[in-house]
């Protein structure tokens, strides 16, 4: 699940890199580049998933 | 590809204006190790104060060595690909150990000089999180890893001439990033790598009981922590103002403008969080009044230049907010450890000043001349700060977090058991802080 999360930051990343590059218009890019940001949300939210301990783990 | 354009000019007056400003940024240093010392246990007093001083050491030789040469500033060479009919520069292409810029007060010197003591401050923010549990010289080695490769990345993005800063003349997108003092280059790099340390070396013996639930353990010391506030503001006066006119093109006279709003965003934010602690426990709470006076400080440097004083009381009282609610989010939500509010502070605050540009902003014109972007209006100037924002979650916290999983594998991070219990200053140091003061027993530990 770690691991997921990282390339999913990765690929939001990237999906913001690439609006920038091959869209031509603001809105379009505006969009794309909120649709990645939404990606790393989502790769965000399993890192931290990964990082939770259960009750009754000794820590 | 070289890339050669936009070289800031200073006369005399303003090279050493901005000396002198530089000059005031280690105070920020030495603010940031007495809150994270005071924050942490007494026990481990002279440990933290210790490696404060060994990684500033560290962050200082590794720019000097090849930090600055892989930042770059406008104007000085560097790598750069054309990627839809534009130029990107990803990386500075200087020679090591800073022997192609000559030192005699010329805004490349200055910005050499102000990256150096910039990444002193980079390196003691990773410290709170990882404060009573850090060893002293995986520490040492994380920093090396934190500020000879993150930190050039982004900086060179943000500062000196890279894809971020020139999307404005790339894409129309605004001025391209803003991050005048480094809400982001210094601050929000800084916080995501604490998180990133956070989780791999994992909460304190006793930190959380067998239920999950998180017991307090207050730091030992208020008055490092409240001192080294006051010391830190005046360090971000000369960070913000020397950031501002090397990195924004600010004339001078505007560097009062920017200590006006540095200091209000800090009074800001440092009230609310004495209120909002007030009235969520019946008393104001120094350990996170202080984190919050200094996200309020994090929080201005972005947009420094570039908003009214208003706008600043405004981002300083969503900063303290921000920082108040985020503390008690990742401790009792996400079961992160965080000593010295280090994630919130910076990453947080640093993340909010960012996105505090694109809301308050109104950049006059003539302002970015100096570094090359001459692109007229604000239109698109949210986007630009959303991209930094993401490359910042993106790209920058995988790094941060990866390097310092693969050191975890080969030089393990986190201090012994019977070394936490009999506290670092005995086990890594062999001498207490307090020497005449007793260490009682290790109530906190109970619970796990």
């Amino acid at each position: 699940m770690k691991l997921l999360g990282f390339l999913l930051l990765l690929a939001g990343w990237l999906i913001v890199l690439m609006a920038i590059v091959l869209l031509p218009s603001l809105g379009a890019r505006a969009s794309f580049v909120v649709a990645g940001m939404l990606v790393e949300i989502l790769g965000f939210g399993l890192v931290v998933r990964a990082h939770l301990f259960s009750p009754g783990e000794v820590r | 590809m070289p890339g050669v354009e936009g070289v800031p000019v200073f006369s005399i007056a303003a090279s050493v204006l901005c000396l002198m400003l530089i000059c005031l940024v280690p105070l920020a240093a030495v603010g940031l190790a007495l809150m994270n010392t005071g924050l942490g246990r007494l026990r481990s007093a002279a440990h933290s104060m210790m490696t404060s001083l060994c990684v500033f050491s560290v962050a200082v030789l590794v720019y000097f060595i090849w930090g600055e040469a892989l930042e770059g500033f406008s104007g000085l060479p560097s790598h750069a690909v054309i990627m839809g009919g534009k130029s990107w520069s990803w990386l500075g292409n200087g020679p090591l150990f800073l022997r192609h810029l000559p030192l005699d007060g010329s805004p490349a010197s200055l910005a050499a000089l102000l990256g150096m003591v910039s990444v002193g401050i980079l390196a003691l923010i990773p410290l709170g999180s990882g404060a009573d549990r850090w060893r002293l010289v995986a520490a040492c080695i994380s920093t090396a890893l934190l500020t000879g490769i993150a930190f050039p990345i982004f900086a060179h993005w943000a500062w000196g001439g890279g894809w971020l800063q020139r999307l404005g003349r790339n894409y129309g997108l605004g001025r391209g990033l803003i991050d005048a003092g480094g809400s982001g280059a210094i601050a929000a790099v800084g916080g995501l790598a604490a998180l990133a340390i956070a989780w791999i070396l994992g909460p304190r013996q006793g930190k959380y009981t067998l239920d999950g639930l998180p017991s307090a353990i207050p730091g030992h010391n208020a008055i490092f922590i409240l001192f080294g506030c006051a010391l830190a503001l005046v360090g971000w006066w000369g960070l913000n103002s020397a950031g501002a006119m090397l990195y924004a093109g600010v004339p001078p006279g505007h560097v009062v403008l920017v200590v006006v709003n540095t200091t209000l965003s800090a009074a800001a934010a440092g009230l609310t969080v004495a209120v909002i602690t007030s009235t969520r426990f019946g008393r104001p709470d120094a350990s996170l009044t202080a984190n919050g006076w200094t996200g309020g400080l994090v929080a201005s440097s972005a947009g420094c230049a570039f908003v009214a004083p208003l706008a600043s009381v405004a981002i300083g009282i969503v900063a303290g907010a921000l920082v108040a609610l985020s503390v008690e989010w990742f401790e009792l939500h996400l079961a992160v450890d965080d000593p010295g509010g280090s994630i919130s502070t910076f990453a947080v605050g640093g993340i909010w000043g960012l996105l505090s540009v694109a809301i308050f902003a109104r950049v006059p014109a003539g302002a970015f001349e100096s570094t090359g972007e001459m692109v007229a209006g604000r239109s698109g100037q949210w986007l630009a700060q959303l991209i930094g924002i993401a490359t910042l979650v993106g790209l920058i916290f995988p790094l941060a977090y990866c390097s310092n999983w693969l050191l975890n594998r080969f030089v393990p991070q986190r201090v012994a058991a019977e070394g936490e219990r009999q506290g670092l200053d005995l086990y890594e140091l062999g001498a207490g802080a307090y020497p005449e003061t007793v260490t009682h027993g290790d109530e906190f530990a109970r619970g796990g």
